[in-house]
């Protein structure tokens, strides 16, 4: 029962692999496989949520924390699926494979949030990230100018380097502890606190998931990659694996040992550095899925702004802002796949008029960006707003005036996008068609939103219950 | 915290909060333009109905926030959901909920696309509105703040004039900006006092330079959104592209959380740093005032030059709060109401000539009192009321803000009446020139004279222009306990501080 979520995942992976077998697919029946597994696993999430064991030899702990992210990821999972439905980058062809390497990335993140033990939460990474390297490519190659192949060699470059350097870490800790356990090594890495190598270590491994998350000087693969793939599978590589990403950089940076006054002062710079440099980039893009690439870093520097608190409710805020994040770009990149015609990259100028060719859609992206620039009530705001209280609270002064700057400069590259939805001429751009399914995620989505946003309270202190029971 | 509170049975402010936003999420279901239309107006009708109720149950005699409701909202940070009313905002709130109805009657023929959408964003304006004034958490202040940003762009970007895209970013970026470090600020003054409640801010024994830092990021905020000069370049292109509805939304309610922003807070919660710095912006408002009368003096397009007005217009009301005693401070809470009546019907005026000649250039319009008899008749007492002709509600406002102001500094009143000459200058001009014009005026025989509905939606206008005018002592009444408290508290806070200084020594 307690891994009823990765069983699901995994049997919708072996299912598409049946799937990538038969020579006749019709594209719905595939597409709504897909949205109906997606939404099995989350009913599982739920139905596993209360659970609290430890299996296989101790490696893989099921308890609130990793619950908690697993329930976030199904449920990202199912927008992101609705919002995929068309698929319409990729060829219908390579479509089973598409949807059995999502399921199995999707998997490795549900692992990897439970993995207790180093080799076990290195396999899960591995898994969830190469089944992403192998979606980029997949992109149908209608211009010739295989940007996909480019965005996937960079991507798995760079991946590799990033987890190199994260096995360079584990290796100093496994040699400084003796254990590959966490909860072995969190005593244990408190008595060799002293020698700089213990620092270094885990500094090392953050830096793998500074990666995932895409901070300042990591953050290379990001744009190339976002614009390489097709606009659904970076609505995927730009949400959920973020979740992972932070579930474990919440557990590691809990794990500094000895004076975290350099680890703080590390964060500070890239905090800054991120949201400056991703910003102010940010405001020159044409290509939508490179803005919010760019934004996406600049949101990566907040959520350094929750964690270089060190305390359980910094650490509360920033599950809650990386949840309400996920929704908040599922809202946008539902968007952007329904708008893009045949699966082509959109330039802002494409969106121009929409909410006269799809006045839903226009919503949605109101919405979404309006979420992503921090405007109350929706969640980006609550989100924003308590990481810099709690990031004052520390007496970070100065910090929180730079971020409160930054909030400022963002908001004009999203009322860009919106003043393109709703104030220009749609010229000759056809309008949008929209299933059913599509409408009802998009209202959930924009509920989610907003509710998120007004009623934060329960979740926060629910993420902090969780948080609690890993430090 | 409840000492100062006073409650009531009914969740009276919450109903007026959330009804309309009940009434917008209706219209997403339903969207015949009839019925967005007659929805909106019955909405907006019932919630001015149900906020006259506001001024029979108050009571005049407490400085306390009455119909006050509190309950927890976010209890990690000690965020709570207050709101209440007190003699400084029971005023603006009337006015957001009574101006209302009249948008939506005024936006009845010239909102032609999009109706639906349209009587949605004037609704969800309305929550936002209302919200803001009534309340008393600083971060649901902060939420209706910003949130107000959305309809409000959309009312410009998507239903306004050729360079609505302009004015539109202008109108965000600028108040965004401006709003940016009042978050920082207001999180500063939370870790100080570790509650959001904002009584529990004011009268703290804040050191002086934390004071002036927060007055600063307050000041910022709220210049811009008056607008103050010379932070008022969004105004003019805001209220020219915005259609009539916007506009009368933009210069009666929205201009007037600047000023409200200034009296709550910046006085009660920064008071050291108010009497440092209200000097330089009382210079500041004479600027303004100067500024804006010259400027409106030039301007061939109507809204244009009933923008700048505005500019000179809120500049007096800054200098009556600045100059801190009752009958400035008096004189300028009513001087918003003023402002927001007598602005809000000019800019319908404006409307009905566009409507009619489809330009806002004074020169189209040329000579047009001869055909439109009824018309001519609301301009011209609406022109008199702006600049402030005895017997209209302005004289009563200025006059006030004027008399305060000579109890403050003879200097600075004697700089201020340039400005009142200016308006009438500026006034007589566009009234003569659209009225009267000149003897080679355009044929204007095809327009016609207003018909039933747009009478309704100006006379309730006149109605208070001379209800003010002739007897303010109603309205006066409302406010006076509330201002003279602030002002006690300021001036005993004042003395505490000079016999701290005097021991010092």
């Amino acid at each position: 029962m307690a891994i009823l979520p990765e069983f699901a995942l995994l049997t919708g992976a072996l299912a598409f692999f049946a799937l990538s077998l038969s020579k006749k697919l019709d594209a719905k029946q595939v597409s709504n496989t897909a949205v109906f597994l997606g939404i099995v696993t989350f009913i599982c999430s739920l139905i596993s949520f209360n659970q609290n064991v430890t299996v296989f030899n101790g490696c893989y702990q099921v308890d609130l924390y990793s619950q908690f992210f697993k329930l976030m990821i199904s449920l990202g999972l199912v927008f992101v699926l609705i919002a995929g439905q068309n698929l319409k980058g990729i060829d219908i062809s390579v479509r089973p494979e598409y949807y059995m390497f999502l399921f199995l990335s999707c998997l490795g993140l549900m692992s990897l949030v439970s993995s207790v033990e180093l080799i076990t939460l290195f396999v899960s990474l591995e898994l969830s990230s190469f089944s992403l390297y192998l979606m980029v490519p997949m992109r149908d190659d209608r211009t010739g100018v295989r940007v996909q192949m480019e965005a996937g060699i960079k991507y798995i470059l760079f991946g590799v380097l990033a987890t190199g350097f994260m096995l360079y870490g584990m290796s100093y800790i496994f040699g400084l502890t003796g254990t590959t356990y966490i909860n072995d090594i969190v005593p244990a890495l408190k008595q060799v606190a002293s020698q700089p190598a213990a620092f270094f270590a885990v500094v090392m491994v953050l830096s793998g998931f500074f990666f995932k998350l895409a901070i300042f000087p990591l953050h290379f693969w990001v744009p190339d990659v976002y614009q390489g793939a097709s606009n659904e599978t970076t609505g995927f590589v730009a949400t959920i694996p973020k979740l992972g990403a932070v579930a474990l950089l919440i557990r590691f940076v809990i794990m500094v040992p000895g004076d975290t006054q350099i680890l703080v002062n590390l964060m500070i710079v890239l905090a800054l550095c991120s949201m400056f440099y991703g910003n102010l980039i940010a405001l020159v893009q044409t290509d939508v899925k490179r803005m919010l690439g760019y934004s996406g870093i600049a949101h990566a520097g907040f959520i350094l702004l929750g964690l270089l608190t060190l305390n359980a409710s910094g650490y509360a805020t920033v599950m809650y802002y990386i949840s309400g994040y996920v929704f908040m770009n599922i809202a946008c990149y539902t968007v952007i796949s329904n708008v893009s015609v045949d699966g082509e990259n959109l330039a802002i100028s494409d969106l121009n008029g929409l909410y006269k060719r799809q006045p839903m859609m226009a919503f949605l992206l109101a919405i979404g960006l309006f979420a992503l620039a921090g405007i109350p009530p929706m969640v980006g705001f609550m989100g924003e707003f308590l990481l810099l209280a709690g990031a004052l609270k520390q007496g970070y002064l100065i910090l929180v005036i730079l971020a409160a700057i930054n909030a400022g400069i963002a908001i004009y590259y999203y009322l860009s996008v919106v003043k393109a939805a709703f104030t220009a001429d749609p010229g000759d751009r056809a309008d949008v068609e929209i299933n059913g399914v599509t409408k009802f995620g998009s209202v959930a989505l924009v509920l989610i939103i907003i509710l998120m946003g007004a009623f934060p309270s329960k979740i926060i202190a629910f993420a902090d219950t969780a948080v609690k029971t890993i430090m | 915290m409840d000492s100062l509170l006073i409650n009531e049975g009914f969740p009276l402010l919450s109903f007026l909060v959330f009804f309309p936003l009940a009434g917008a999420v209706v219209l997403f279901f339903f969207s015949g333009e009839k019925f967005a239309r007659l929805w909106t107006l019955a909405i907006t009708i019932i919630e001015a109905i149900v906020s006259i109720q506001l001024l029979t149950g108050f009571d005049q005699a407490t400085p306390k926030y009455q119909f006050a409701e509190a309950y927890s909202w976010i209890p990690q940070w000690n965020i709570n959901y207050i709101l209440g009313v007190d003699g400084i905002s029971i005023l603006l709130v009337l006015l957001s909920t009574l101006i209302m109805p009249l948008c939506v009657l005024a936006s009845w023929k010239y909102i032609k696309t999009r109706v639906t959408q349209f009587m949605f964003c004037l609704l969800i304006m309305q929550v936002s509105m209302v919200g803001l004034f009534v309340a008393l958490d600083f971060i649901l202040f902060w939420v209706f703040w910003e949130f107000m940003l959305i309809p409000m762009y959309l009312l410009i970007a998507v239903w306004g004039g050729p360079r609505k895209e302009y004015a539109s970013i202008k109108f965000f970026i600028y108040t965004m900006a401006g709003s940016v470090f009042l978050l920082v600020a207001i999180l500063a003054l939370y870790l100080k006092n570790g509650s959001f409640f904002i009584p529990d801010m004011m009268w703290q024994n804040y050191s002086t330079t934390f004071q002036v830092l927060v007055f600063l990021a307050f000041f910022l905020a709220f210049a811009i959104k008056v607008p103050m000069f010379p932070l008022h370049t969004w105004l003019p292109a805001a209220h020219v592209e915005a259609p009539t509805a916007g506009s009368v939304i933009l210069a009666s309610v929205l201009l007037k959380m600047g000023t409200y922003g200034m009296l709550r807070f910046c006085i009660p919660i920064t008071p050291d740093a108010t009497f440092m710095l209200a000097p330089y912006i009382l210079w500041l408002s004479i600027a303004g005032i100067i500024y804006g009368g010259f400027t409106a003096l030039a301007q061939s397009d109507m809204k244009k030059l009933i923008a700048y007005s505005s500019v000179g217009h809120m500049g007096f009301v800054t200098l009556g709060i600045f100059v801190l005693n009752t009958r400035g401070v008096e004189g300028s809470i009513i001087q918003m109401i003023n402002h927001g009546v007598t602005t809000g019907a000019l800019f319908l005026c404006v409307g009905l000539i566009y409507e009619r000649t489809h330009s806002r250039e004074l020169s189209v319009a040329q000579g047009c009192g001869k055909f439109m008899p009824w018309y001519a008749t609301f301009l011209g007492l609406f022109c008199l009321s702006s600049f402030g002709f005895p017997g209209t509600n302005s004289f009563i406002g200025e006059f006030l803000i004027l008399a305060g102001a000579f109890e403050f500094n003879k200097g600075l009143a004697l700089a201020a009446i340039p400005g009142a000459v200016l308006a009438a200058a500026y006034m007589l001009r566009m009234l003569q020139k659209l009225l009267y014009g000149t003897p080679d005026n355009p044929d204007q025989s095809h327009l016609k004279d207003l018909s039933f509905r747009e009478i309704v939606y100006l006379a309730p206008f006149a109605v208070f222009v001379f209800w003010i005018g002739l007897g303010p002592q109603p309205f006066i009444d409302l406010i006076h306990v509330s201002v003279t408290n602030l002002l006690d508290q300021l001036h005993s806070w004042q003395q505490v501080q000079g016999v701290a200084q005097v021991l010092l020594q």
